[in-house]
């Protein structure tokens, strides 16, 4: 009984002590705390609250009651998804993305990286390196603009098709082509951008292996093989586990711009959905009940990876 | 690479090299290069497709109509507001993140850099922020376009490391001189820190520049809207207009951006 008494009478001391010591840390780190305090405020408001009003996935939105007072509904708009067949057609179409991407948009700057590394003259090299980057600081509209202008039908590529003796196409239009366009303007615009950091990666790379290669006889190939290729491994695995990750969260601004109705077969994809169900339909419930399956699934994948790249010995993002 | 390789293979492989990258800037630049012409040339010959690789009979006609159009200087001047104040907001903002999150001793740092870090991984996405602004009554405002995006976490993390970057003995000095963590910010770490403010200077006016979606969904009226929503709706979306054979794509750094996006409405108003 007495040593219960005191434990707690000593607990209660030691509880005092930390909030004064607390008090004292925070007092001495006020400025620190003020400075936090507009960024905190920041992502409460924009990120934080946004999170919370998912909650609109289970329920009935009612503008005149807000999203607190609005009645709850369960899994409705999860099964009204789920139910339709259209769904999984978004699904498919994401993910067709994600993989064209991972299959051509990937490899593409780690060539362009160890091709650089090949050049010898370096005015050269930097005037390639230059000359890539240039895409990517332009605008995604600009871009588009830029297809849809060389796409029309008497843009540059008909007249080339016409030239050769082809018929013209209305490539915009046709589903089939849809895919293609949105892989080869995305390498043209980012492949110089992200061939940067495994140009960084190639840096990294000890000179005097290729020197102990050459004494030990190493042909141009062989050193690429045996040694360039190698060393970019980890980082190419890292980037690779990441693009993974991102297995739904393709950026649909940019399908946005480029689809049409005649191609939503294979251009429609759950970000696009969204934001027509969404913000054009104003069916917030239904739209944020697809956004939340998107989130959830992104975040498995993201963990997944993560999880993986550690099991393959590589550092994880986190 | 400082190894000299002097085997025929080698040789062969770097002329093959030399064709391939003159090849990857020749692609890189034309299209840029293509749309230049095309703005340059009369717009009945682009139609027959006979500009190839020089403008045909040369014109301004496309610069004088686009300068005619009063929304164009409307929506550029918009898009350089919306791009000063922004990124004006996004480098105070980051700054303030990171400084606090860089120092070893803020005892708020765990938790703080916590909050950040789960953004990355997990949103609230399109609608409930779109509502969010909506209730916030920000639609239809600058704030609208400026605020949601007031911090990059990617970017901010890139300031933090550098702020990292600067030696500990440097703050512990200031603060045995009796230098407040404000005083540090500003009078120090800023100064020293001008090669990162540059980069994220760089990144988030490019990044407002270019933005168009936020602008498409949080502004309504026509005469707020920012360059690049401008362009996507005359460019873009009129497409497929019977008029639109042109089909200006539009090029090039800032102001060509605009000036080419209007031979479609120079054929809306000759037809």
């Amino acid at each position: 009984m007495a040593t219960a008494v005191s434990t707690a009478r000593l607990s209660r001391a030691a509880v005092r002590v930390n909030l004064d010591r607390l008090i004292r840390i925070v007092i001495r780190d006020r400025y620190l705390y003020l400075m936090m305090l507009p960024p905190a405020l920041y992502f409460l408001v924009f990120a934080y609250i946004p999170m919370y009003g998912l909650t609109l996935a289970f329920k009935d939105f009612d503008i005149s009651k807000g999203i607190m007072g609005s009645p709850w509904v369960g899994l409705k708009y999860f099964e009204e998804f789920f139910r339709n067949p259209y769904s999984y057609k978004l699904i498919y179409n994401t993910i067709m993305l994600r993989i064209w991407h991972l299959a051509f948009g990937f490899p593409a700057p780690i060539v362009l990286a160890l091709l650089l590394n090949e050049i010898r003259r370096d005015w050269f090299k930097r005037v390639v390196q230059t000359a890539s980057y240039l895409p990517h600081f332009i605008s995604l509209v600009v871009v588009c603009s830029m297809v849809v202008s060389f796409l029309s039908s008497d843009g540059i590529l008909n007249q080339l098709v016409k030239a050769l003796g082809g018929k013209p196409q209305p490539w915009l239009q046709l589903p089939q082509y849809f895919r293609p366009i949105w892989l080869i303007s995305g390498i043209w615009q980012d492949a110089g951008w992200a061939s940067v950091i495994y140009l960084a990666a190639l840096t990294a790379i000890s000179p005097e292996l290729y020197e102990a290669a050459v004494v030990d006889g190493a042909n141009r190939w062989q050193r690429i093989r045996h040694i360039t290729i190698p060393g970019i491994m980890p980082t190419v695995t890292i980037m690779f586990l990441l693009r993974v990750g991102q297995l739904l969260a393709v950026d649909f601004q940019k399908v946005l711009l480029l689809y049409t109705p005649t191609t939503y077969e294979t251009a429609d994809i759950l970000g696009t959905y969204i934001y027509r169900r969404g913000i054009i339909g104003a069916d917030f419930s239904f739209a944020t009940a697809v956004g939340l399956f998107q989130a959830l699934v992104g975040l498995v994948f993201i963990i997944g990876s993560n999880w993986l790249a550690k099991k393959l010995g590589q550092a994880g993002l986190w | 690479m400082a190894i000299y390789d002097k085997s025929l293979g080698s040789r062969l492989f770097d002329l093959m090299l030399t064709v391939l990258m003159l090849g990857i800037i020749f692609v890189t630049l034309f299209p840029f290069y293509y749309i230049l012409i095309v703005s340059l040339s009369n717009g009945n010959a682009v139609l027959r497709g006979e500009v190839k690789l020089w403008p045909v009979q040369f014109t301004l006609d496309t610069y004088k109509l686009v300068l005619s159009d009063p929304n164009v200087p409307r929506s550029l001047m918009n898009s350089l507001l919306y791009t000063s104040v922004g990124t004006a907001i996004n480098l105070i903002m980051t700054a303030l993140c990171a400084y606090p999150l860089a120092r070893p001793r803020f005892s708020g740092r765990t938790f703080f850099t916590w909050m950040v870090t789960l953004t990355m991984f997990f949103s609230g996405g399109l609608i409930p922020l779109y509502l969010l602004v909506l209730q916030l009554g920000l639609i239809d405002t600058i704030w609208a376009i400026v605020l949601p995006v007031a911090i990059n976490p990617w970017n901010m993390f890139l300031m933090r490391t550098f702020f990292q970057g600067i030696h500990e003995s440097i703050y512990e000095a200031a603060l045995l001189d009796g230098a407040s963590e404000l005083q540090i910010l500003w009078r120090i770490v800023l100064p020293l820190s001008m090669p990162i403010f540059a980069t994220l200077l760089l990144f988030y006016a490019v990044a407002n520049w270019n933005d168009f979606f936020n602008a498409l969904i949080f502004l309504n009226t026509a005469s707020k809207f920012p360059i690049q929503l401008h362009l996507r709706n005359v460019v873009i979306m009129g497409r497929f207009d019977q008029t639109n054979e042109l089909a200006g794509g539009s090029g090039f750094v800032i102001i060509e951006q605009t000036l080419r996006a209007y031979p479609n409405l120079a054929f809306v108003d000759r037809r």
